[in-house]
């Protein structure tokens, strides 16, 4: 059973989707948030594939392996009363310790330049990932790889291009982008991190090693910074990390509380 | 050709139905009249893309949200295309965005209604987008060709939309006594701001003869006004619904359902900017346009530094 690493991957998914999205409407060029929005779609697209595929993983679990898997006082209502779960009791009715996606996703967009940033480490991050995943022995995350490679092959290019052209843009532009690197640098870290999720993946063939991963996004990273002339933060720097043990910053919780609210106040409907 | 001939030549291919495209003459007044009213349809997708918006990442269902998204996308397409159409007939995109800025030019003010609740989200589907189909299909026919192209894909999307917000509905009364409230309450408050989507009634409606006579418009206000009432009683059956009017009644003689009396002076006043959402909508596009300068800036910097790069390549 790849449960929480499947959980981790829609989670991933799931914050990042939702907080492109905000963008919608708001965009500085109509082209612009026409483009971003269908990048969010994608996260979208992928998170709910990954949801069902983890509520189908949960709901075959044996009873001890359900009672170890969340915290959250719904689900477990949910289990008692005999319910099978949905991809949207996976997405909405989990608490931020159940969560377990990656920092980096849930931070604000602040402005395009950070959103550029976000969008660049993780995508270069995906690109790379996904790659190896669709060799994964589990079959469904093999078929969510390959489908996701197409489209984070065009998200990359999109960030990539953003990050050259606001580096290589006007001063302020310049500015902005290289202040938006540095500062989510401490993010960067994360993605690579080896938890149990990840050894027990590894160990059955269905997930990817990280380690393989680290040095050809660096060396992708590094090269786009160069020629967007602007400067790679330090290696060795202090990275933040705990999104994918469940302790998140302080914006997660809000995320949550936006995107649960419908669920939580009228519970057990459909929509 | 005298401008008398022009003129007579314009007037002829009105008459025979055929589109008048960029390059061929056109009366001035008619130039004025297709910007305005195409430049206010494209300022209406991007501005109708805020109450939406609103509810996008607190939809209830990952479904839901993914098909809002892809919605509220789909009018920043229509946008583009509107605002591309206007482009032909010499209005740059960046001046148009001013007058929605400054006030100048107008944009359908249902969308200076506030989106309380995820009913909205049926309700402004299923009727306002249901109303927009209706002032927009008789469109597809326009005189003026970029428009008239616009608008069939427009149309084709809008319906859609029609159906998913009909679709959200149909869920809500279908389900617990709260989601049918949630229905009720939305549909109260959408049925009359809708009917007010159609315009001034046709005898206030200065601009209907002329638009008429050019194929811009082809029904009145009114006859569309009527034609949307009649089909929205049916589908409020449908969804178990009660009428927002209690003087809705079929009326035998007419063939059509009688209603009951539009406040026109709350129309006037949302015109005049003193509906509930008027100051945060251009607000919010302001705050968008303003923010995106230097974003704006930069691509422009950067494609010209390009540009430069390349010549010096060719040139060496």
């Amino acid at each position: 059973m790849n449960l929480a690493y499947t959980l981790r991957l829609a989670d991933d998914a799931l914050i990042i989707g939702h907080r492109l999205s905000e963008w919608c409407g708001h965009g500085p060029i109509l082209e612009q948030d026409i483009a971003l929005t269908n990048t969010a779609l994608d996260h979208l697209g992928r998170a709910r594939s990954l949801c069902q595929y983890a509520a189908e993983q949960y709901n075959a679990a044996t009873a001890e392996e359900k009672k170890n898997s969340f915290s959250s006082v719904a689900i477990q209502q949910l289990t008692e009363a005999g319910k099978q779960l949905t991809e949207d009791d996976i997405a909405y009715l989990r608490d931020g310790w159940d969560y377990r996606s990656l920092l980096l996703l849930e931070q604000p967009n602040i402005d395009w330049a950070f959103t550029v940033a976000r969008a660049f480490y993780y995508d270069t991050f995906n690109y790379y990932f996904f790659s190896h995943l669709k060799n994964s022995n589990d079959t469904t995350l093999a078929a969510i790889a390959e489908k996701s490679l197409k489209e984070v092959t065009y998200h990359l290019r999109w960030s990539s291009e953003w990050v050259v052209r606001l580096g290589d843009g006007t001063d302020e532009s310049h500015n902005r982008i290289q202040q938006a690197i540095n500062e989510l640098w401490q993010y960067t870290g994360e993605p690579f991190v080896m938890n149990d999720a990840d050894n027990v993946a590894v160990s059955t063939g269905a997930g990817v090693n990280l380690a393989d991963i680290q040095p050809l996004w660096t060396a992708r990273i590094a090269e786009i910074l160069q020629e967007a002339t602007l400067t790679m933060p330090p290696a060795g720097s202090w990275m933040q990390q705990g999104g994918k043990e469940g302790r998140h910053t302080e914006h997660l919780g809000y995320i949550l509380a936006e995107m649960q609210y419908m669920q939580r106040t009228y519970p057990g409907m459909e929509w | 050709m005298s401008v008398h001939s022009f003129q007579e030549h314009f007037d002829n291919l009105i008459d025979r139905d055929v589109t008048i495209e960029p390059k061929d003459w056109m009366p001035d007044d008619y130039r004025k009249t297709l910007i305005r009213q195409i430049s206010q349809h494209a300022h209406s997708e991007i501005i109708g893309m805020l109450p939406e918006g609103n509810w996008i990442t607190r939809a209830p269902s990952l479904r839901r949200k993914a098909v809002l998204l892809a919605k509220v996308q789909d009018e920043a397409g229509h946008g583009l295309y509107l605002y591309s159409a206007a482009e032909t007939l010499g209005i740059s995109r960046d001046e148009m965005y001013n007058q929605l800025h400054t006030g100048k030019a107008k944009y359908s003010s249902i969308f200076n209604y506030p989106t309380l609740t995820w009913a909205d989200m049926g309700a402004i589907g299923w009727l306002v987008d249901g109303a927009a189909i209706m002032n927009q299909v008789p469109l597809c026919r326009t005189s003026y060709g970029p428009y008239a192209r616009a608008m069939v894909r427009v149309c084709k999307e809008e319906s859609f939309h029609q159906r998913q917000g009909f679709e959200i509905m149909l869920t809500l009364s279908k389900g617990t006594d709260i989601q049918r409230k949630l229905a009720q309450d939305a549909f109260n408050r959408w049925w009359w701001p809708s009917l007010m989507m159609f315009g001034p009634p046709d005898a206030e409606s200065p601009n209907t003869e002329q638009s008429v006579r050019w194929r811009i418009k082809r029904f009145t206000n009114d006859e569309l006004r009527q034609k949307f009432v009649d089909v929205t009683v049916e589908q409020a059956r449908v969804l178990g619904l009660e009428m927002p009017d209690k003087d809705i009644k079929w009326n035998e003689e007419r063939g059509h359902y009688d209603f009951g009396t539009i406040n026109w002076s709350e129309f006037y006043n949302v015109v005049k900017g003193n509906g509930p959402c008027n100051k945060q909508r251009i607000e919010a596009r302001r705050k968008a346009w303003d923010e995106g300068k230097w974003v704006r800036d930069a691509a422009m910097a950067h494609a010209a530094k390009r540009k430069a790069r390349q010549s010096e390549v060719k040139a060496a």
